[in-house]
């Protein structure tokens, strides 16, 4: 089954992953004036991953994305001006200058909030997972990790409680190969990811190439399994960070990987790739007006107001 | 003495019980509501607080799980976030500390660091063993710890009439609640009503009136200081027993303003005193007293060691009545000579059953 890809997806699909490269690339040439006030992790070379995963979602489907959260945030149609604002510290971002870029946060795209600790918001998923196979109106959630996270406990756990009660959670991996400077091979004793997690019978899937088309069509086939009541599915997608694991620069003569290793993935980057099955004329009105929402929302984020200092205390609490 | 007269024609019934009650009233009142955790819905159900809410509530409302404590308690948070009102119940305290990251790092930030776009209204079932045995890792009060941190409520109701009020307003609270139970104060019976009644946090109860020492008694340690001061009234010694219910927010206030009068004030908890609950509500009286007379301040609590089963070094592990009056004697008497109850006379009340219990739990 192939889930079809017409020129409206295409454009989309381009749509998305440009914004995200862009806007994360304006981020970084805006860092070093430090009017950013939040350390910034980067998902510049991941972005397929997200907006293939989320270009087959439900409005009021659920995401619960990492402290690298940028992507999945603007993929599932998490609002720029309000993740600028927040980066800068303002009363408009989307967690009112209280979260920072490690959680961004958006309850009406249904974006829970992203964590710092990795692989806290594993569970979370599932919990949310457990709400809606009680409404029973066909809704997933979908929990974004690294391959760091499944190096946690928690993550374990989860696959057997979620297994156990057949929830309707998608479980996206995104394998980069390092935790922050720690390479894989450091860390894991096998590479079978994907046979642990069938272990729990849980169907699992490996996406070697980071094809945006194949992420896409493999996400579509997961979640209709998951609104049919089969319980979660497993994707392990491997990708490739291209900045350093937090700040706006590369760290390539750092000397734990090798800039060799960066253009394999360079060579076939999701953004090139589907920008070029665009017609030039398409594709130029899509940066464009790109170009101008990304100018757009760092105005908005430069001219927005501080939080009151009351807000201090606000929301310690809820009413 | 909330058990010495009904409360708005209550009747006798254990803190046990009213646990159990205040639960099944709440689901019956708010299909949101959902019990979960490791022997739910055994046939011991918690030493009988889920006694009967499976079979009255279904599966899907009242669930055991894996042990998995840490994925369970993230799973109670995206419960609360997606709009349920999850009760994760442990039968010991000391396993929360497989929770932690869930509840310090998500929890308890969740509304704040996603400003106000999510609420978690948890609440946290855990119970402080006491006794035969239970040693080092089935005895620790580590009330303390949670409320160390903003953004979690800690409770600590002594007494089967504020159990059944402060798990209502625990539920129908939106924030996480750390709801510290004792195993002894289990069977202990309270006059409770049948309607059901939340009591309001952060407001302590003055359980007796005195003019020369305050004592404060936190969760089962409330019992050992009421009977303390029924041996001090005996040698003419009149304390003010304070009861704080909740821990955060706490009704510093209440007690400060009592200790003022009386000038003396000793706080006694279920819980080591190193950094606790004894030690916060000393120097948040300190802090509001202002310095205007001074107060003597004590504080008793575990020994400053690990709980060890045999009873011999247990009994020492512990504060009880003779202790506690001692302790509140040389405070109130300072010229006088040491004065300790007789050790028969200590036990925890002429009119209460003892409440030591024999295993296996």
């Amino acid at each position: 089954m192939n889930t079809p890809c017409t020129a409206e997806d295409l454009v989309r699909i381009y749509g998305k992953l440009r914004l995200i490269r862009r806007a994360e690339e304006e981020i970084a040439n805006v860092y070093p004036t430090d009017k950013i006030k939040s350390p910034v992790h980067l998902s510049i070379g991941q972005e397929a991953v997200s907006v293939g995963v989320c270009d087959v979602l439900r409005p009021d489907d659920v995401i619960a994305p990492t402290y690298r959260c940028h992507a999945a945030y603007l993929a599932k149609g998490g609002d720029l001006n309000a993740m600028l604002a927040e980066l800068y510290g303002k009363d408009a971002g989307c967690a009112r200058g209280k979260g920072g870029s490690m959680h961004l946060v958006d309850p009406r795209n249904y974006i829970l909030g992203a964590s710092a600790v990795v692989g806290t918001t594993i569970p979370i998923a599932a919990g949310y997972a457990l709400a809606l196979k009680r409404e029973g109106r066909g809704r997933a959630v979908v929990a974004f990790f690294g391959d760091g996270g499944t190096e946690e406990g928690v993550f374990y756990e989860t696959l057997n409680f979620a297994a156990l009660h057949r929830l309707p959670a998608l479980f996206v991996c995104e394998n980069n190969f390092y935790a922050i400077h720690t390479p894989i091979e450091k860390r894991w004793a096998t590479r079978q990811l994907c046979e642990r997690v069938r272990s729990f019978g849980i169907p699992a899937r490996l996406i070697e190439n980071s094809d945006v088309f194949e992420i896409r069509q493999h996400a579509a086939e997961s979640i209709a399994a998951i609104r049919s009541g089969n319980g979660p599915v497993f994707l392990e997608i491997h990708t490739y960070r291209w900045r350093e694991h937090v700040g706006p620069g590369e760290d390539y003569d750092a000397g734990y990987r090798s800039r060799d290793e960066l253009r394999r993935w360079q060579d076939h980057d999701p953004v090139a790739v589907v920008g070029a099955l665009l017609d030039p004329s398409v594709r130029e009105k899509i940066d464009s007006d790109i170009e101008a929402s990304i100018a757009a929302a760092f105005r908005f984020a430069e001219d927005a107001a501080w939080p009151a200092s009351g807000e201090l205390f606000a929301h310690v609490y809820a009413d | 003495m909330l058990n010495d007269r009904p409360h708005n024609g209550g009747r006798l019934l254990r803190y046990v019980d009213a646990l159990r009650e205040a639960v099944a009233q709440e689901m019956e009142r708010d299909p949101r509501v959902f019990v979960f955790g490791l022997d739910v819905d055994d046939h011991k159900a918690i030493q009988g607080s889920t006694l009967g809410l499976q079979a009255q509530f279904g599966r899907d409302r009242v669930f055991n799980t894996p042990l998995s404590e840490d994925a369970m308690t993230g799973v109670g948070i995206g419960a609360a976030m997606a709009g349920l009102r999850p009760i994760h119940v442990h039968i010991r305290m000391d396993f929360l500390m497989l929770c932690m990251n869930q509840l310090v790092n998500m929890a308890a930030k969740a509304h704040y660091m996603y400003g106000g776009a999510f609420r978690i209204p948890l609440v946290v079932r855990s119970m402080i063993g006491k006794s035969w045995g239970q040693g080092a890792q089935h005895s620790q009060g580590l009330h303390a710890m949670f409320m160390h941190v903003p953004g979690l409520k800690v409770v600590a109701p002594s007494n089967a009439y504020d159990a059944k009020g402060c798990m209502i307003a625990a539920i129908r609270d939106d924030n996480p609640v750390i709801f510290v139970e004792h195993r002894l104060l289990y069977p202990m019976e309270a006059y409770v009503p049948e309607a059901p009644y939340a009591v309001e946090f952060g407001r302590a109860r003055v359980c007796t009136r005195g003019n020369d020492i305050t004592i404060v008694g936190i969760s089962n340690m409330l019992i050992e200081c009421l009977r303390a001061q029924e041996l001090l009234s005996e040698e003419g010694v009149h304390a003010e027993v304070i009861d704080p219910i909740s821990l955060t927010p706490l009704d510093a206030a209440t007690i400060a303003e009592s200790a003022i009068r009386t000038g003396r004030l000793l706080v006694v908890d279920t819980a080591w005193t190193a950094c606790g609950a004894s030690a916060e509500i000393l120097a948040r009286v300190a802090e509001a007293a202002g310095g205007d007379r001074p107060i003597a301040m004590a504080r008793m609590g575990f020994a400053p060691t690990t709980c060890p089963p045999s009873p011999v070094l247990e009994a020492e592990f512990y504060p009880n009545p003779a202790t506690i009056a001692a302790k509140a004697y040389s405070m109130a008497r300072q010229d006088a000579p040491a004065w300790t109850p007789k050790p028969e006379r200590a036990a925890l009340s002429r009119d209460r059953p003892d409440v030591r219990f024999r295993g296996p739990f």
